[in-house]
């Protein structure tokens, strides 16, 4: 079996585990589960710290500085805010 | 060594599944997304750990800028404005992966041929293209720096579909399979990306950017699975199919909860910037009344059902309304919260502006868990919210026949606090404002429940 249909088993049943995982969390917390997930979707920083790592010349430390400060903005962004959000959460 | 981080990876991935099920209850759901941002950090530490960084100057540069950038807008947004700043991290988010992809075509000096990776390459430029501006545009109009009315011309859709089908023409050259300079393609896949992203977005009012939004958070999320798929890498398919899962649950249930359907808000140009009607109020009688008549209407009782609309942070008299509800409990009325799922500008987006002004969440009850409460509902008071209590809904033939409303009607009384009897987004007239239990308290919502607050403190 090829990396390519290893890849595509992965991706399927993750997006399955997603489904059953997300579709049960409450309606109350939908916003927190967007911005949540928003940061998540910042992974590509890993792409990112490859592209920026290697990096020779102008024109490629100039997208890999672009590509980290963007997804950086979107991790720390994105947990922090979500983290602001659900602290307010409080019972009674 | 190498098995080391591919076991980091692996636990990254179990620990953002993790996380989002902790997402699953209030009590959890802080910690699981600590849990997701640990994942987060040991995905960046295996990578550093594994890759040969040549460089750390550019790595450290964008670290610290896009962390100072992150840290200050999560800190200092409002929020009301919560949509619009999801949508802008999202659409930096799809500019990282859209510059990685630009990267690793151009390293390859524009020869990276018709192969999983030159496939994923344009795949990634024009997802995260796409997303870049899309998100933009959302956060222009959300933020209120572009226009929210839809922006329309004849045969937007056939221009839209030629755009389209350009993007997928450039991408297919930027493979290399004809004598054209596959750079040159390249360049104008990243150029037609963009635009497309604009012009598929522009046409969409206002009032259904978070739809927009979330369907962009998809696809962000896709575009890393795409990236990951790239470089092999397993944790990237993982949280990008997570992420795209979690998108698209959201924008169904956003189209659901607004009785429409997603070709609908993509291609309807519906839901500018709400227009305010103009005179003609007085058409109709209805039974108006002031602070002190809704504080005995309400002081007086067992069980009162709140239900807030947007008007409420609008007004920012979400503050206000919860001490309004602390009088009441303190007085022994039992008080709920009644939550349409579009109540706020995206999902959840009210329980968490009610939140911030400390009511407590396991008073809030979204719209299956109270609707069956309203028949022994004494009274309800209606802050800002218009179609969602709208029974016409009901109604066959009706413009929002069919949409989920909050069943208010059923209840012993109603009380709408509203500015005047405009329609809602919907631009229809609300029969429940007439009904014979109901009454009309005008006025700006906070002044009102600032009365309303006084006039409590003075019941005996």
């Amino acid at each position: 079996m090829g990396d390519l249909m290893i890849g595509l088993y992965v991706f399927v049943l993750a997006a399955l585990a997603g489904r059953e995982v997300i579709t049960k969390v409450p309606p109350t917390l939908h916003t927190p589960l967007m911005s949540g997930a928003n940061a998540i979707s910042g992974i590509a920083i890993v792409g990112a710290i490859v592209v920026a790592g290697r990096a020779e010349g102008t024109t490629q430390m100039v997208l890999g500085i672009a590509a980290i400060a963007m997804a950086t903005i979107n991790v720390v962004g994105g947990f922090m805010v979500t983290d602001r959000m659900l602290a307010m959460f409080k019972k009674r | 060594m190498h098995v080391f981080v591919e076991l980091c990876y692996l636990v990254a991935s179990i620990l953002f599944v993790v996380g989002l099920k902790r997402l699953q209850s209030p009590a959890t759901a802080r910690g699981g997304n600590a849990l997701a941002a640990l994942a987060m950090f040991i995905a960046i530490a295996a990578t550093l750990l594994d890759t040969q960084i040549l460089s750390w100057t550019g790595i450290l540069i964008g670290v610290v800028l896009g962390g100072g950038i992150g840290a200050f807008a999560a800190r200092t947004v409002q929020m009301t404005d919560m949509p619009q700043m999801v949508g802008i991290f999202n659409g930096f988010g799809g500019g990282a992966s859209a510059v990685v992809a630009i990267a690793e075509f151009l390293g390859t000096g524009g020869s990276a041929g018709v192969s999983t990776a030159g496939g994923t390459i344009v795949l990634g430029t024009l997802i995260g293209g796409v997303t870049f501006s899309g998100s933009f545009i959302a956060f222009g109009k959300l933020q209120g720096l572009l226009s929210g009315n839809p922006l329309t011309f004849p045969g937007q859709n056939l221009v839209n579909g030629l755009l389209f089908l350009a993007v997928l023409v450039s991408g297919v050259l930027a493979l290399g399979v004809t004598t054209v300079d596959p750079l040159t393609a390249f360049y104008a896949l990243i150029a037609l990306s963009l635009v497309l992203g604009i012009s598929v977005v522009v046409p969409i009012g206002g009032a259904d950017m978070p739809v927009v939004v979330s369907l962009l958070n998809s696809y962000s999320g896709l575009a890393a699975s795409a990236a990951g798929f790239v470089i092999g890498n397993m944790v990237l398919i993982i949280s990008g199919a997570l992420v795209g899962a979690s998108g698209l649950i959201l924008t169904v249930l956003m189209c659901k909860g607004m009785n429409r359907s997603l070709a609908n808000v993509a291609f309807g140009a519906f839901g500018g910037t709400a227009t305010t009607a103009s005179g003609s109020i007085e058409e109709r009688p209805v039974k108006r009344a002031d602070a002190e008549m809704v504080a005995a209407e309400l002081g007086y009782v067992n069980s009162v059902v709140v239900v807030p609309g947007y008007g409420l942070a609008v007004a920012q008299a979400q503050h206000e309304l919860r001490k309004v509800g602390d009088l009441l409990e303190e007085r022994g009325v039992d008080v709920k919260y009644g939550i349409h799922p579009v109540a706020g500008r995206m999902p959840g987006h009210m329980n968490v502006l009610l939140a911030e002004a400390d009511v407590p969440y396991d008073r809030l009850f979204d719209l299956d868990e109270i609707n069956d409460d309203f028949g022994n509902t004494d009274a309800v008071l209606i802050v800002g919210a218009n179609d969602v209590v709208n029974p016409a809904a009901r109604e066959e033939g009706s413009a929002i026949a069919g949409m989920p409303i909050l069943d208010v009607d059923r209840a012993r009384r109603t009380i709408v606090m509203k500015r005047s009897l405009s329609p809602g987004f919907a631009g229809i007239d609300n029969e429940l404002f007439y009904m014979d239990k109901n009454l009309m308290f005008f006025g700006d919502a906070k002044e009102s429940m600032a009365e309303l607050v006084r006039e409590l403190r003075e019941l005996a």
